[in-house]
């Protein structure tokens, strides 16, 4: 192929790395969504004493290296007899990896919103969660995309060190042929590169499609 | 009928409310003046329930509005209230904006909610304004759509914080006169403004609040033209 060495069985190890790093990314953010989520609406509302341990907690798990994070995590599964495959602990480790900044996301979100709106609104009757679910989390969610897509990006990069316990995600079956073909290097982590780029491309442009279309009527 | 029996309220150190006593009766307009900080705002977000009290009572058509059994979510439909500003959700069109409580809260069909805030919003000078989102409206216009979206509700009692102090005072009249019909078709209200010509002309009785009392209470007239109190009459000489 390409006049090289490379062949479609190395396209397509290639392929199925990529598929899994999809599949830790969608599982990742997905977890790491709904967690963050709750986390936050808890955090957007509780007193101190709350607020202070869930925050410390939640810095623990955005301070400690992720390649620390998934190893810890793995050795302490397989000492508890949890007998989760590598898949599972990886994507486990990054959602609650991206819980932690998704918490801030969406406390920041709700802490967008003048108080008066939120005032507005539960003084037509709203209950909180209404005011929540009708006002609050829509245009928090315009605060929020941004930041929440350089999450998705972000996250989708960092499910390359799940190699650390196993899972040959598509950096570690680049590096697999590489290791095969060492000639060949610059072509396949261009290949590489051009696989992330062509996943993270869509879902960067929808970002600014949202945002453009929701400034038009701001 | 709102009754205020003494209530006080705090925050932190701060004693804001020092023990307001007043009375509203069905269809009384009562306008609320003072000075910045007076706690003028901060009484009618206690009368709604969005500010908890420390002492003293509220009731609203004899409902305590503070009592641990009240439901505040529905005291507050028959209690409209208008902010300064940042009433509008900006994630919704005109006509949405005053149909979502219709729908949510008091779980109207979309047909009969477009109907009522359609009226509503005529009523207010905006029939032709129902899909258009608030940051396309001028900030008179916003504070009418806000009204239009509290009277909805079919409230008993409206309540206004300054609804037209953040309004360049070419919009100011706008919303004056939408305000001046409600007072006419009967509307209970209380006005907290700074518009003294409107104050008096519109009012049932004029509340003057000082450092968190009612400092004096008594007809346009009578708050006006010979006002007790020198410092009411201090106020009045540095606002009018
Ligand atoms: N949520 C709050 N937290 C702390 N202080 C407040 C709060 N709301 C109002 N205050 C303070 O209470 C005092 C009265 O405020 P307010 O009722 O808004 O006065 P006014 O409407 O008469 O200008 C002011 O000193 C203000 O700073
Ligand atoms: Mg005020």
């Amino acid at each position: 192929m390409f006049g090289t060495s490379i062949t479609w069985g190395d396209i397509t190890f290639m392929m199925t790395g990529a598929g899994l790093t999809l599949a830790i990314t969608f599982w990742a953010m997905l977890g790491g969504t709904l967690a963050g989520m709750v986390f936050g609406l808890i955090r957007a509302q509780s007193p101190w004493y709350v607020n202070y341990p869930m925050g410390a907690l939640l810095d623990v798990l955005r301070s400690v290296p992720l390649l620390i994070q998934f190893i810890l995590f793995n050795s302490f599964q397989s000492i508890a007899g949890l007998n989760m495959n590598p898949f599972v602990v990886g994507c486990v480790v990054l959602a609650a990896y991206t819980s932690a900044y998704c918490t801030e996301i969406v406390r920041g979100g709700i802490g967008a919103v003048p108080v008066t709106t939120r005032k507005a609104a539960r003084s037509l009757g709203m209950s909180y969660w209404q005011d929540m679910r009708y006002i609050v989390l829509p245009l928090g969610t315009r605060v929020m995309l941004p930041s929440w897509i350089g999450l998705t990006l972000g996250v989708m990069k960092d499910t390359a060190l799940v190699y650390a316990i196993g899972v040959i995600e598509l950096l570690r079956s680049s590096q697999i042929i590489i290791t095969r073909k060492p000639h060949e290097a610059l072509v396949i982590l261009a290949i590489a590169g051009l696989i992330y780029f062509l996943v993270s491309f869509p879902v960067s442009r929808l970002g600014a499609h949202l945002e453009k279309k929701w400034r038009e009527n701001d | 009928m709102i009754e205020i029996e003494n209530v006080k309220k705090s925050f932190g150190n701060l004693e804001v409310l020092k023990g307001i006593s007043m009375t509203v009766e069905k269809g009384e307009v009562v306008s609320v003046i003072g000075g910045s900080g007076s706690g003028k705002s901060t009484m009618l977000m206690c009368i709604n329930g969005l500010e908890p009290i420390d002492s003293g009572r509220i009731l609203v058509d004899g409902t305590e509005v503070h009592a641990k059994g009240t439901d505040l979510n529905k005291l507050r439909r028959n209690i409209g209230i208008v902010f300064q500003q940042w009433n509008a959700f900006p994630h919704l069109t005109v006509l949405e904006n005053t149909t979502i409580a219709l729908r949510k809260v008091l779980g109207k069909s979309r047909s009969e909610a477009d109907e009522i805030a359609i009226k509503q919003l005529k009523h207010v000078g905006l029939g032709d304004k129902l899909k258009v989102y608030p940051s396309r409206l001028s900030g008179g216009q916003q504070q009418r759509m806000a009204i239009a979206r509290a009277l909805a509700m079919s409230p008993k009692y409206m309540l206004f914080d300054e609804v037209t102090s953040a309004l360049d005072p070419q919009l100011v009249g706008e919303v004056l006169d939408t305000m001046r019909l409600l007072a006419s078709e009967g509307m209970t209200m209380i006005v907290v403004t700074h518009e003294m010509a409107f104050a008096r002309e519109v009012s049932n009785r004029v509340a003057f609040f000082r450092d968190g009392l009612i400092h004096e209470i008594g007809s346009p007239k009578q708050i006006f033209e010979s006002p007790e109190r020198p410092e009411t009459a201090a106020f009045l000489k540095s606002v009018l």
